[in-house]
């Protein structure tokens, strides 16, 4: 399985002359890092899989599950059940493109669902499913939403915490 | 040595997943269903009744337009092409069509267009313009009942190859591709509508959540809206193409125009 590296830092020559002498060099290389990294790579927190789940919090901390299902159940911010259905009795439009979310707590572990919300195609590279925390790779993104992940960090993990209860 | 057998299973593996991606096609051609299919009973009862149906007012004013004399050479439609009910039967059912003038495809309302600025010496109408979709409803008129026609030749063949890798192409934050749903999950439900399978079969169509009539270009960059991708500019080369592949995909399928859609 791939191992996502930490994003090397940009690191620019202190005024102090310890780097002086490599400057030129520094310049080339702060050129070429922004040349090639993602303008906005840097903005996503770095994270590791390990086989096919990532096991830790992207944020450090656990999400809150009330915050998850709000999120979860909102057709602008998750936008989980046009594809989804799940326990939501108050919505009467779920979609069935995907599987019943009841359940998902207790058929994987919390590392395996954060990948799968993280970006899913790392393990079906023609999964439907999109990627809530990636912004590399991708074609076309709309004005408003470029260089901008579907979800923050913090949103992810609250998804992550609300999947977990249901069993 | 086991590390050499967990490598094959995962390269087999990797083999299976590649072959289902290919094996999720094209729809086969006796599956194909008009998008009315997946519409509530009202909405096909407003579609089929003509004194329901409001795309028949754009065709009213389409038929105005047809007779009226407008631009330089003071001319109307109807002066060049006579009763368009006879002069334009079928004619919609063949577009998007390889114009030679251009080299490349033009679907009808750029057809129209094309008249208007070298025969009637008139300004062309703005994409999506009342007028322009009044006269591309009226011609659509025509062909109502009769089957897609759109051709592939040797000509036309890579502008709708084109349109079909825009069509499998993944775009937007969404990271979505027209066919992942149109092809691949047509019938389910996203949300609380079915998907349909994209049969562009009645454009331009009178759409309720527009409450008007539109074209397929902006059909299609409400979806792309959708997808959070960038949608193309109207009469961009690549929204033609599209419009060109998936009228072809629906080659028999029989016009609507007027639909009426959700």
């Amino acid at each position: 399985m791939t191992r996502r590296k930490r994003p090397p830092s940009l690191t620019l020559p202190h005024k102090d002359g310890r780097t002086r002498g490599s400057r030129p060099l520094c310049l080339i290389a702060a050129f070429a890092l922004f040349s090639f990294v993602p303008r906005a790579g840097a903005q996503l927190v770095p994270y590791t899989i390990v086989g096919d789940a990532i096991p830790a919090s992207l944020t450090g901390s656990k999400g809150d599950p009330v915050r998850g299902r709000a999120i979860v159940a909102n057709r602008n911010v998750g936008l989980c059940l046009l594809c989804h259905s799940g326990p939501f009795p108050e919505d009467r439009f779920q979609g069935n493109i995907a599987p019943d979310l009841s359940g998902a707590g207790a058929r994987w572990s919390e590392g395996q669902l954060r990948l799968r919300i993280v970006d899913a195609s790392k393990l079906n590279p023609n999964t439907i499913m999109p990627p809530f925390y990636r912004v590399g790779g991708l074609t076309r993104v709309a004005t408003t939403y470029r260089d901008k992940p579907v979800l923050t960090a913090a949103q992810v993990e609250d998804v992550v915490a609300y999947l977990m209860t249901l069993k | 040595m086991q590390t050499a057998i967990l490598d094959c299973i995962a390269g087999c593996m990797t083999l299976c997943l590649i072959g289902t991606a290919l094996g999720a096609a094209e729809i086969p051609l006796d599956q194909r269903r008009s998008d009315s299919e997946y519409m509530s009973a009202d909405t096909r009862a407003m579609q089929s009744d003509d004194t329901a149906n409001p795309g028949m007012l754009a065709a009213l004013d389409g038929e105005t337009l047809w007779n009226e004399k407008s631009g330089a050479t003071n001319k109307s439609c109807a002066d060049c092409h006579g009763d368009a009910k006879t002069g334009m039967k079928g004619v919609a059912a063949r577009y998007p069509a390889f114009f030679p003038g251009q080299n490349r495809p033009v679907d009808l309302e750029q057809r129209i267009n094309i008249s208007r600025v070298a025969d009637q010496k008139a300004a062309a109408l703005p994409a999506e313009s009342k007028d322009l979709l009044a006269l591309a409803v009226y011609i659509g008129l025509q062909s109502r009942g009769m089957p897609i026609a759109v051709e592939e030749t040797a000509q036309s063949k890579p502008f709708i190859e084109a349109g079909r890798t825009i069509f499998e192409r993944r775009q937007g934050q969404l990271n979505l591709s027209c066919a992942q749903c149109h092809d691949d999950n047509w019938g389910k439900r996203l949300g609380g509508s079915l998907v349909p399978q994209a049969q562009p079969t009645g454009y331009p169509i009178y759409r309720l959540e527009w409450q008007k009539v539109g074209s397929l270009q902006r059909r299609l960059r409400d979806c792309m809206g959708a997808m959070r991708a960038e949608p193309y500019a109207y009469d961009t080369p690549q929204l033609v193409d599209l419009e060109f592949f998936l009228m072809w995909r629906a080659r028999g399928m029989p016009m609507e125009t007027p639909a009426v859609r959700p």
